[in-house]
């Protein structure tokens, strides 16, 4: 049987915003979130009633991402921001940034794992490679998150 | 346990509620939109109303368990469904007039697709029962154009998918008692008393 899908917005839309934004930051993540959604409640009626929701909107976004990241490549920029040394109080931009500044692997395997709560495995069917690569990546760009920016206040991340 | 730094994982819940907003926005324009609902606040409870795009499709009352009647509706009808208050804010006023006496009927399209047959036909007759007066149900059957079917009436009532404004409070024992309700006994006896004193 199907929710209905006010409860896969409710339910999933925070966690697909903060994969949007890690992968696109915050200008463009509500267009992605926006699109991801009506996408999926596009194709919503087929999904089959035992699929992974998350993983199911996770595959979309990522999709939407890269459209939109494409789309920005070809648009000419503003001005571009001359890069800061790490400072030494770290506000929330600042945080995403670093994750925006992350390979695009590792933060792929960051958002999809920390932030959707995917397993390796389903990460690695969406981003292509295999589990214990993409478990890697994952650990590469906490790595590189907490030393630029300590892992400050703290929340549990997702299950592994 | 691995840790991120809180700044990834807090929520801002007025940027989810705006892209809320975009997304029933997007949805109606893209056709998506199979069913619109919100609640309105009533005497008789929290009351969910829900539409298609041909019309008022659902009102279900509080005891009828809102999110179970949300799941019949993605079953039966689709789960294309969306909180989208602002699609059935004439339905929500039309509502709060009736509470406070205003209103005598209903001037709203209607979605009939949840119900069909014999009980559709009882459903056509209650609309013709007026504003504060009652039948009993042998009248309703008769009326609906089968007077063995009291018991069918009966059934018509509970399951009727448009409560309020497909008046089946109206329909009352033929001993003058009001009989059960979808919405409780006591809601009835309110729905009764308000419209007997208008």
């Amino acid at each position: 049987m199907k929710q209905p899908f006010e409860q896969i917005v409710a339910a999933h839309g925070p966690a697909v915003l903060r994969v949007c934004r890690a992968m696109l930051g915050v200008q463009d993540a509500e267009d992605a979130w926006s699109e991801t959604f009506v996408a999926a409640l596009r194709a919503y009626p087929e999904l089959a009633a035992d699929a992974n929701v998350e993983a199911w909107l996770v595959t979309i976004a990522h999709r939407k991402a890269i459209d939109v990241g494409r789309a920005n490549t070809r648009r000419p920029m503003a001005v571009a921001e001359p890069p800061e040394p790490p400072p030494v109080a770290v506000d929330d931009d600042q945080v995403w940034a670093a994750v925006r500044d992350l390979p695009d692997r590792q933060r792929e395997a960051v958002a999809y794992h920390w932030f959707a709560g995917l397993p390796y495995a389903e990460i690695a069917v969406i981003t292509g490679g295999n589990a214990d690569a993409v478990r890697r990546a994952a650990a590469d760009g906490l790595k590189t998150l907490r030393r630029v920016y300590g892992a400050t206040p703290t929340t549990k991340g997702a299950r592994s | 346990m691995t840790e991120l730094p809180a700044a990834l994982l807090q929520t801002d819940e007025n940027q989810l509620a705006r892209l809320h907003t975009r997304l029933v926005a997007d949805a109606a324009a893209s056709g998506l939109l199979d069913i619109a609902y919100r609640t309105v606040d009533s005497p008789v409870g929290s009351l969910l109303v829900a539409a298609s795009d041909r019309g008022l499709m659902k009102v279900a009352f509080e005891v009828q368990d809102h999110d179970a009647v949300l799941a019949a509706l993605a079953e039966k009808v689709s789960p294309r469904i969306l909180r989208a208050p602002g699609r059935l804010d004439p339905v929500a006023r039309q509502l709060e007039e009736y509470f406070a006496g205003t209103r005598r009927s209903f001037d709203l399209e209607l979605d009939w697709s949840l119900s069909s047959g014999f009980r559709r036909q009882v459903l056509d007759h209650l609309m013709r029962i007026g504003y504060g007066r009652t039948e009993s149900y042998a009248e309703v059957a008769a009326g609906a154009g089968n007077p063995k079917a009291v018991r069918a009436v009966g059934t018509a009532c509970a399951t009727n998918p448009l409560v309020l404004v497909v008046p089946c409070h109206r329909v009352v024992r033929s001993d003058g008692s009001a009989g059960g309700y979808a919405g409780g006994v006591q809601a009835k006896a309110t729905l009764l008393e308000l419209e007997a004193a208008a």
